[in-house]
């Protein structure tokens, strides 16, 4: 299991750049971190999600 | 300079706290703050602020006050409208506290005039509205090794960071590009919420400056005031990727990556998910 923002879900072996596209999130938008690690963007093709990863994405706004 | 017995009434909650105390305080007002962005993060960041005793406080906005502003922005009085922000801001601190330095800038920061305006300044808040002003904000504090808190907010929910020189990551280390999205205009915001983030970044202000606690440098505050879903997410470490702070930096001169902070705002991001 991967836990993703707390939750645990299914996606050990899965590309974390296919995880993110099929959760829809604006991938401008988003910081990820896997296993206290910036994942900056460049990576999110080559990364695979393992079993015990722990991922937590932040979605950023502007405004002010 | 020891503090005058009416500043010892004045500041007599700060006094009792171990962390501040008279030296503390002291400390506060000889320093020197300048915040970017006069809007709804900064009505909560400067009130708490000027309320605190932090010395000097330089104010930074080229926009005028407009009726729709006064929602959230509760520096602005129906008086201000049409004013320049930086000298509507600047009324509501003297008005708080004459002691207290208010240095107005009445401009927009752009690529030629903020590495002036920041050298100053002992640490910066950035309280502006659009990603390509924070990402300029963020490569200048770089370029300039200037600590500095960052936050946004739209909506109910936002998020806050503070940068400091070779302790954490900065913005694009995170975020890479300045994305072309929501503003408080094009989505809505809720004062209360956006004032949650000022606030932290007050906090965040006083911490840096008495060194106490421990900062959000290399983390994430992350809130959202419906849900309440709250958290401190770690983002530890520099990405040495990164164009400003990592190992190969591409942003040396802030005027040859001036197109990037003048990105056109018109696609507006209807909607971000959590």
């Amino acid at each position: 299991m991967v836990k993703v923002n707390g939750e645990p879900l299914d996606l050990a072996g899965m590309r974390l750049s296919d995880y993110l596209s099929s959760a829809s999130y604006s991938l401008s938008f988003i910081a990820v971190e896997k296993n206290g690690t910036i994942v900056p963007r460049s990576q999110y093709d080559s990364c695979i999600l393992a079993d015990g990863d722990s991922v937590e994405i932040v979605s950023f706004v502007g405004g002010g | 300079m020891p503090l005058s017995t009416f500043q010892k009434l004045r500041y007599a909650r700060h006094l009792v706290l171990k962390e501040i105390g008279e030296k503390g305080q002291e400390v506060l007002l000889s320093s020197k703050v300048l915040v970017i962005g006069a809007g709804g993060l900064a009505s909560s960041a400067i009130a708490h602020l000027a309320s605190a005793g932090v010395g000097t406080i330089g104010i930074a906005d080229g926009d005028i006050v407009e009726l729709s502003n006064l929602q959230r922005q509760f520096l602005h009085t129906f008086a201000a409208l049409h004013t320049n922000k930086a000298i509507s801001a600047g009324e509501f601190v003297r008005a708080r506290d004459r002691d207290i330095n208010v240095h107005l800038h009445p401009l927009f920061v752009d690529e030629h005039n903020i590495c002036d305006l920041i050298s100053g300044y002992d640490f910066v808040l950035d309280c502006v509205d659009r990603f390509e002003t924070k990402f300029l904000i963020n490569d200048a504090c770089v370029l300039m090794k200037k600590p500095y808190s960052h936050a946004g907010a739209v909506r109910f929910q936002g998020q806050a960071m503070t940068y400091v020189p070779d302790k954490g990551p900065c913005l694009r280390c995170l975020l890479q590009t300045a994305p072309n999205g929501a503003t408080c205009q094009s989505v809505g915001v809720l004062g209360a919420a956006v004032g949650v983030l000022g606030s932290v970044q007050a906090l965040e202000t006083v911490k840096f400056l008495l060194n106490i606690g421990r900062l959000l440098t290399g983390r994430v505050f992350y809130f959202d005031g419906l849900s309440f879903e709250t958290k401190v997410v770690p983002f530890s470490g520099r990405d040495p990727d990164c164009a400003v702070c990592g190992e190969h930096p591409r942003i040396k001169d802030l005027s040859e990556n001036a197109k990037e902070y003048h990105a056109a705002c018109e696609n507006v991001q209807g909607d971000t998910k959590q």
